[in-house]
């Protein structure tokens, strides 16, 4: 199972035409959080908002939908959420905590939920948790040196940043730039390379742009509240969906992308025990499954 | 260690489900299953350790009448120790604070506990890595003499580590309900940490960052339960003044060890 455990694979995106004009691909991410907070199954989220600096994001708690709109698009850097879920129950004292995570953030939490060791009673508080593809993360100063050195533009003309079609994007107010992905290779952060996660496999629900067709999201339905949540939303109208069975390139794509990411990973994780190194996920030749996120 | 537990408990292993220990699972497990014999021995703690488990308001009745027998200890059960009374049996005792090795009195119980009791837990990290007490440097009142404080494991094997400043109250509900089932996939990561008698912020610079593993996911500092962790450029910026080597940074990290089994049956994916 190279997606995890899901229950249903779907292409979507949100109604809002204010969410679709300002969110990354299907602003799936912006339209349940909203959605959750106004049927009050959240009393806030977690999100990424802006930082003091332009594209360096800083968790933020947001207690309204304006603060989670603030927060749509996709950072390509670091912002640290876990940490700020504990702001969220003890400063906000928040009983319900909605939050958006990466991969290795998503592990972060629910290590935290099995083995609370010094979490005081934050763990039962994470009502929510939407979980984003990712094939790694870029330091705050990787992102400032290709734009400006390889791309030729001041990250503070940036309007958003994409990647897509094998090339990492710029959008500037009167430009559209680009360069090969593989150009970005070596400037994500190392901690990437031992990672097996691709599809957020331990959140409620994952989505990501892969898979679906431009303005679109592909979204993996995977707890029972996640896949409830969804549901409800879709009822509301508040997102549509198409069967991904009828959309282009289909769940062949992603799949393909979390296999790559997999085997490439698992490559780095065997160098790295064949060495001595220390790595919390077990080689190739201790595993039933070669595609399991361990 | 599994053979041993079940001895102790008398029970055959039988992992559960691994949902949050409920009061539910608490009542059932409470009547199915024999009282094992518990003892609290405290050291050199604070006794935050024992406040924190009695935070399981809902559970604490039945853990504590219903679950376990106290045979040991001064804050829970009016029982300890001197030469006319004999320290009993225990299946478990729970070992609270660290080891003051200028203070004969501490050294003596640690020597019987470790004689009379089945398994032995460093509970909290006074116990487990000597926490702040690893601070100390004599010359205070009442005792000047007493300046050396170590882990238990320093002192007497110990069987399983559960760290924390202190534990959380969930993480010591959903392992007395683990030890009394026998599931020992949950115990082990504990069983792991027991050989752990040193903790610091600086194990995220030593262990993680500097191995390539940190992925800037904010979990450290998160668990700091002293605000001695902040994210700085997406890395772990450990304050030393406020670090008090609970070890729960590290112990907390995803990229520290990594239980995938068991969170899979939590979260059923």
């Amino acid at each position: 199972m190279v997606l995890g455990t899901y229950k249903e694979a779907l292409s979507a995106r949100a109604t809002d035409k204010q969410i679709q004009k300002i969110s990354q691909d299907g602003g799936i991410v912006t339209a349940l959080l909203s959605f959750a907070l106004d049927e009050k199954m959240i009393d806030g989220a977690v999100v990424a908002g802006p930082g003091k600096d332009m594209w360096k994001p800083e968790p933020q708690v947001a207690m309204t939908s304006e603060e989670i709109l603030a927060a749509a698009g996709t950072k390509y850097t670091f912002s640290p959420n876990v940490w700020t879920l504990k702001e969220a129950v003890r400063q906000y004292g928040l009983e319900k905590v909605g939050t958006v995570a990466i991969p290795c953030q998503t592990m972060g939490i629910r290590k935290m939920q099995s083995y609370p060791f010094g979490v005081r009673f934050v763990a039962d508080k994470i009502a929510l948790l939407i979980g984003i593809y990712c094939m790694e993360n870029f330091p705050f100063a990787s992102l400032q040196t290709f734009i400006s050195e390889k791309m030729g533009v001041s990250p503070d003309l940036v309007e958003k940043m994409d990647i897509g079609k094998g090339k990492f994007w710029v959008y500037t107010a009167d430009e559209e730039l680009s360069i090969p992905l593989k150009e970005t290779h070596g400037y994500e952060q190392s901690g990437c390379n031992v990672c097996l996660d691709y599809v957020s496999e331990l959140s409620d629900l994952s989505t990501g742009s892969v898979g679906s067709p431009d303005g679109w999201s592909t979204v993996l339905t995977r707890t029972d509240s996640g896949d409830s949540l969804f549901k409800q939303a879709v009822d509301a109208g508040i997102i549509e969906t198409k069967s991904m069975a009828d959309v282009k390139p289909g769940l062949g794509l992603l799949e393909k992308l979390a296999t790559d990411k997999k085997t490439k990973n698992q490559k780095t994780i065997d160098d790295r025990i064949a060495m001595g190194l220390p790595v919390p996920f077990k080689a190739s030749n201790e595993k039933e499954d070669p595609l399991s996120n361990y | 260690m599994l053979a041993r537990i079940k001895e102790i408990l008398g029970i055959e292993a039988k992992p559960e489900t691994g949902e949050v220990a409920s009061e539910e699972e608490v009542e059932k497990v409470a009547e199915e299953k024999p009282r094992p014999r518990i003892g609290y021995i405290h050291l050199s703690g604070c006794t935050g350790d024992v406040m924190s488990l009695s935070e399981n308001y809902d559970i604490l009745a039945p853990l504590l009448t219903e679950m376990v027998e106290i045979v040991y200890g001064q804050t829970l059960a009016d029982v300890w120790w001197d030469d006319e009374n004999p320290m009993p049996e225990m299946d478990i005792a729970l070992v609270e604070g660290s080891v003051c090795l200028q203070d004969e009195h501490s050294l003596k119980e640690i020597k019987e506990v470790r004689e009379k009791a089945g398994l032995v837990v460093a509970f909290g990290s006074c116990a487990a890595t000597g926490c702040f007490t690893r601070y100390s440097r004599g010359g205070q009142q009442a005792q000047p003499a007493h300046e050396s404080f170590v882990p238990v494991a320093d002192v007497v094997k110990v069987d399983l580590a559960m760290p924390g400043c202190p534990p959380s109250p969930e993480i010591i509900a959903k392992t007395v309900v683990a030890a009394i089932n026998g599931d020992m996939d949950y115990l082990q990561p504990m069983i792991d940490l027991a050989g752990t008698t040193e903790g610091c912020g600086c194990d995220l610079q030593l262990k993680v960052v500097n191995q390539a593993l940190c992925i800037g996911c904010g979990t450290c500092a998160m668990s700091c339960q002293t605000r001695a962790v902040e994210m700085l450029n997406g890395r772990p910026e450990v304050n030393s003044d406020r670090c008090v080597k609970c070890g729960v940074c590290y112990v907390q990290c995803p990229r520290s060890w990594w239980p995938m089994e068991r969170i899979k049956k939590d979260t059923g994916l």
